[in-house]
């Protein structure tokens, strides 16, 4: 026992010892991020970035992207970030990072040599970086982030099943849409399927409606407090999934199901229709690689105004402020959006390149995502953000309609209700 | 007589502190790593802080003020009440006679002793993707692809089909039960090592007297378990009442509110609505109800040793 | 009469064995599910739905190794869990011990309060916990790591060997203390072996705890070279897409070594410890 004993303590001592701090070199740049998937070929351009320049870039990985939050804003606190980071949270947050002084102002770099850095990235993946002139966050404008790559949610169908009942060109309209899903249902097919397990797509879902039905202005001015969310035209969008519900057009236990699990359906075609993002891509692939399927946007409700669906930014860096290794870090963030790289990375992770002019070889499938990038809006870019409080209520509200516990109407005015509060407390604040 | 007395005392003192050096260090590692986050846990929770900024601004009691009228956490409170007391009553009585069958010399009492401790081994992903799958309530091409549903289609008993997991009044129930399965093994093994401590003389004078195995179990075993018992409890409650990687796993975010737990709201009050402040004081209620529960349990086993 | 009660104890046990045999098989098979998809590609892991997979793919679990970088995850994760459970071993013991058996002011208050920080939910004190060790200059390091686990399992581990000593009659350790023993030498020679069986349970429960944390180590430890096994777990996760057959297979080796821990202690939950002690 006592042998065990000295022979624990030694190892203990010697491995504690063994492995102080390491000193903050100067010719080192330190990324954290949270994309798994991507890990690995960061790693490889970190290689080769390090063989051009001789500037040595460690990319350390935290996931799943809950952990990378926490340890985020644990390590703001502490002020550890490192020299690049990302933020994976709503614009609000965001402005507080910036606020806080944990985020540099990149503007400057992006409008040197004529907007060089700049032009060569889609504008609509910048603008989710970008603070505008007058932004409710009072940041000074600029943009304070690279977008690395570029995503959109949109809806995916199913060739060979939409075939079995003789459609061969995916329903434009939500009457087309919702015919094809009854003729359908008849033959034992469940129609649609995301993952609203997770609120987020709830509310993508939600929101895309939202403008197709009212408008962006409306739904601004909802947000604003000027609208009310009883409103007729809100409560036609909450009634677009108790119809979906009503009519068994929705996958059983839509509500429980993650993303990763609602990803599966699709690609094992239990479900024809998918309401995901560009991403799918890679999933779909590794799940069941013949997939037959294309790309839509959600049939619209409302012929007089578009349909709008989320997209930008899929991920994007910011540079640490009180980094040392500034300039450094912000010389590789050129670099790794520069056409070969993005290029590189779009083949490797059939992700959509955020750099323009690398969007010439993906693959086709991509190219169907990559097209609709002009419908494309996201909270990010929007003046006004709902109150984090106010879309849980939304976003759960629907799950109670979806499971058909309460009806549209109520749970508009339970939402309503929460956002008298909020906007009662933030009249209160201005005081 | 005044130095004897001094004498004594000083011994007394001596002999305390070389006692009291034995929680030393459980003590300094505890101050080490609680004093500070406790004291920011309490302090924050009379703030309003968004987790980022450098500004706290002070709102007294208000987040508990807020907190008490929050329809939604004390829902969620129940829910882990729920899972709890199931927890206790099924998980435990299940735990409990699985260790007193293997604590008796039967066949294959190794094969059980092991394999019972299966579950709690288990990663949570599997745990949640084998659940999924078992009460996963779709069909494909007219057949259930869920194995509860397929085999109760198969046995005959369409009519009790259901939606496991995304019908209100089953899913945390199911949710419940899955729990009590992963940790019945933790139970068993405790329950286990306290009965391996009964003296088996204590069993062999209960045999002399002519008691039955059931008088046996009433008057030997039962009370010199109640210790080990009592601490199984505690641990049920706290496991059971901060349960939320099996629920994120098994519906995700889901089902409007029916699913939440106080973990889950202290977690979505942080990283959901940026609200620290409100989470903290989440946290702190949260484990006053802990600790009253915890003392209650303690204070009726000493009352049922007296009797 | 005889027979009667034979047949009636032959019933009791075939339903005893019937009951312990359903249990067994829930708990077995999750362990051949996973196993089973272990074996499988990526393609055919939600097609194939025979029992055992037609091709078996043993490829995985090398592969697995090898792209999940496991070499380094692995012997983290046996430094960190060797590391905590023993210095846990050792603190909670001699607490548990001076709880239950000797005297000193504030006994109570201090045992209470120790049981009352097991009740506050851990996601709480993350901002605090990291701001705490980055003051300290234990962030990256292996030994604040380490302390820090300590500390989690260590209210707990008090509480399950306080309620053991408070078992164990004191005949044992009277008779040590004529033999001229000190307190220390109780404790060591004569209280931790008859406590074999608390040992083993605090043994299991916190390697089952440290093998598997993997919040706390991704909050503490910034270096790929001190990261635990369950950060190689995470690479066949991916943010959208998940290998199931190479997670599953990663699993499995994450697996073996609890389970080896749990077979190994196990075997000191037995009676009869209180005979024949002996003593050095």
């Amino acid at each position: 026992m006592k042998r065990v004993l000295s022979l624990f303590l030694c190892c203990f001592l010697i491995l504690s010892i063994g492995c102080g701090k390491k000193k903050k070199d100067s010719n080192t740049i330190t990324i954290w991020h949270w994309m798994t998937d991507r890990h690995k070929t960061f790693e490889s351009l970190a290689q080769k970035y390090e063989e051009q320049t001789g500037i040595k870039v460690q990319i350390d990985l935290y996931a799943p992207s809950d952990v990378f939050t926490h340890k985020i804003i644990a390590s703001a606190q502490a002020r550890v970030l490192p020299d690049i980071y990302g933020i994976l949270d709503k614009k609000k947050v965001f402005a507080s990072f910036i606020e806080n002084g944990f985020v540099a102002d990149l503007t400057e770099e992006f409008k040197k040599n004529d907007s060089e850095w700049e032009k060569a990235i889609f504008p609509k993946a910048l603008d989710v970086n970008r603070f505008k002139e007058g932004n409710i966050y009072n940041i000074r404008p600029g943009i304070y982030g690279e977008p690395l790559d570029v995503t959109n949610i949109q809806m995916l169908y199913n060739r060979k099943l939409l075939e079995k009942i003789g459609v061969k060109t995916p329903p434009v309209t939500f009457e087309d849409f919702i015919n094809i899903a009854e003729s359908l249902k008849r033959i034992g097919i469940s129609s649609l399927v995301s993952g609203w397990g997770e609120l987020w797509m709830i509310e993508c879902f939600a929101s895309n409606y939202a403008f197709n039905i009212m408008g962006e202005k409306k739904v601004m001015d909802t947000f604003k407090g000027e609208v009310p969310y009883t409103d007729p035209d809100w409560i036609k969008v909450f009634s677009i999934f108790k119809d979906l519900a009503d009519r068994g057009i929705l996958v059983e236990g839509v509500v429980t199901k993650p993303n990763k699990f609602a990803e599966q359906d699709f690609a094992l075609e239990r479900a024809a229709f998918a309401f995901n993002g560009s991403w799918c891509v890679n999933v779909y692939n590794d799940m069941n690689p013949d997939l037959e399927y294309g790309a839509m946007l959600p049939p619209s409700i409302n012929p007089k105004l578009p349909m709008r669906i989320w997209g930008g930014a899929g991920s994007s860096f910011v540079v640490n402020q009180d980094s040392t290794n500034k300039d450094k870090a912000i010389a590789f963030l050129k670099w790794i959006t520069n056409k070969e790289q993005q290029s590189y990375l779009a083949k490797e992770t059939k992700n959509l390149p955020s750099n323009r002019q690398a969007l010439s070889d993906i693959p086709k499938i991509l190219s169907e995502f990559a097209r609709v990038m002009d419908y494309t809006t996201y909270p990010s870019i929007w003046e006004y953000n709902e109150a984090a409080l106010v879309s849980e209520k939304f976003n759960r509200g629907i799950q109670s309609i979806i499971i058909g516990e309460k009806t549209p109407q109520e749970v508009a005015e339970e939402v309503q209700a929460v956002k008298q509060k909020e906007l009662e407390k933030a009249k209160r604040k201005r005081k | 007589m005044p130095a004897i007395r001094k004498n004594n005392l000083l011994a007394k003192a001596i002999d305390n502190s070389v006692n009291f050096s034995f929680v030393l260090p459980a003590i300094a590692i505890f101050s080490i790593f609680y004093i500070y986050p406790f004291y920011d846990i309490f302090n924050l929770s009379l703030h309003e802080w968004n987790g980022i900024s450098s500004y706290r601004e002070f709102v007294g009691l208000a987040n508990f003020k807020e907190l008490m009228v929050d329809k939604i956490w004390w829902k969620s409170i129940w829910h882990a009440g729920f899972i709890t007391i199931i927890a206790l009553t099924f998980q435990n009585m299940l735990a409990f006679s699985l260790a007193l069958v293997c604590d008796r010399q039967i066949r294959l009492k190794k094969f059980y002793r092991t394999v019972f401790f299966i579950p709690p081994v288990l990663s949570e992903i599997v745990v949640g993707l084998i659940w999924q799958w078992i009460l996963y309530a779709g069909t494909q091409s007219g057949e259930h692809i869920g194995l509860l549903n397929y085999v109760l289609v198969k046995s005959g008993l369409p009519h009790l089909v259901n939606n496991w997991l995304s019908n209100p009044k089953t899913a945390l129930t199911c949710i419940a039960l899955v729990h009590c399965w992963k940790g019945f093994g933790w139970g068993f093994i405790i329950l286990l090592a306290g009965l391996q401590t009964i003296d088996s003389q204590l069993y062999e004078a209960a045999r002399v007297d002519g008691a039955g195995s059931w008088k046996t179990f009433r008057h030997v075993t039962l009370p010199m378990m109640m210790p080990v018992i009592l601490v199984v409890i505690i641990l049920t409650v706290l496991g059971s009442m901060q349960v939320f990687i099996l629920i994120i796993s098994m519906v995700g975010q889901g089902l409007g509110y029916h699913t939440e737990v106080p973990v889950t709201r202290i977690l979505s009050s942080m990283m959901g609505t940026g609200r620290y402040g409100y989470a903290c004081a989440m946290g702190v209620s949260f484990g006053a109800i802990l600790i009253t529960i915890s003392a209650a349990f303690k204070y009726l086993s000493n009352k049922t040793k007296q009797v | 009469m005889i027979n009667k009660y034979t047949i009636k104890k032959f019933f009791i046990s075939i339903i005893t064995h019937i009951f312990l045999m359903t249990v067994a098989m829930s708990c077995l098979f999750p362990l051949f599910w996973m196993l089973r998809c272990a074996l499988m590609t990526n393609e055919t892991v939600f097609v194939d739905k025979s029992i055992i997979p037609s091709q078996m793919n043993f490829g995985n679990f090398i592969t697995a190794w090898v792209e999940g970088g496991f070499g380094i995850y692995f012997l983290n994760s046996i430094i960190y869990t060797a590391s905590v459970v023993f210095g846990i071993v050792i603190i909670a013991s001699l607490a548990g011990y001076a709880f239950s058996r000797l005297r000193f002011p504030g006994k109570n208050l201090f045992f209470y309060m120790f049981i009352a920080a097991l009740m506050i939910p851990l996601p709480g004190s993350f901002v605090p916990l990291v701001v705490l060790m980055n003051k300290l200059g234990w962030a990256n390091t292996r030994y604040g790591y380490i302390l820090c686990m300590i500390n989690v399992g260590l209210s707990m581990s008090i509480l399950l060997f306080k309620t053991f000593f408070d078992k164990m009659s004191p005949d044992l350790e009277d008779a040590a203390r004529i033999d001229g023993c000190g307190r220390l030498g109780i404790w060591w020679h004569v209280a931790l072996p008859l406590a074999r069986p608390a040992i083993a349970v605090v043994v299991i429960f916190n390697s089952l705890n440290v093998w598997n944390e993997y919040i706390l180590a991704n909050l503490l430890l910034n270096d790929k070279s001190l990261m635990p096994l369950q950060r190689g777990l995470m690479v066949f996760q991916g943010s959208h897409s998940v290998d199931y057959p190479l997670l599953m297979s990663g699993l499995a080796i994450a697996v073996v070594p609890i389970v080896v821990v749990y077979l190994v202690m196990q075997k000191h939950i037995i009676k009869g410890l209180s005979s024949g002690i002996t003593v050095g």
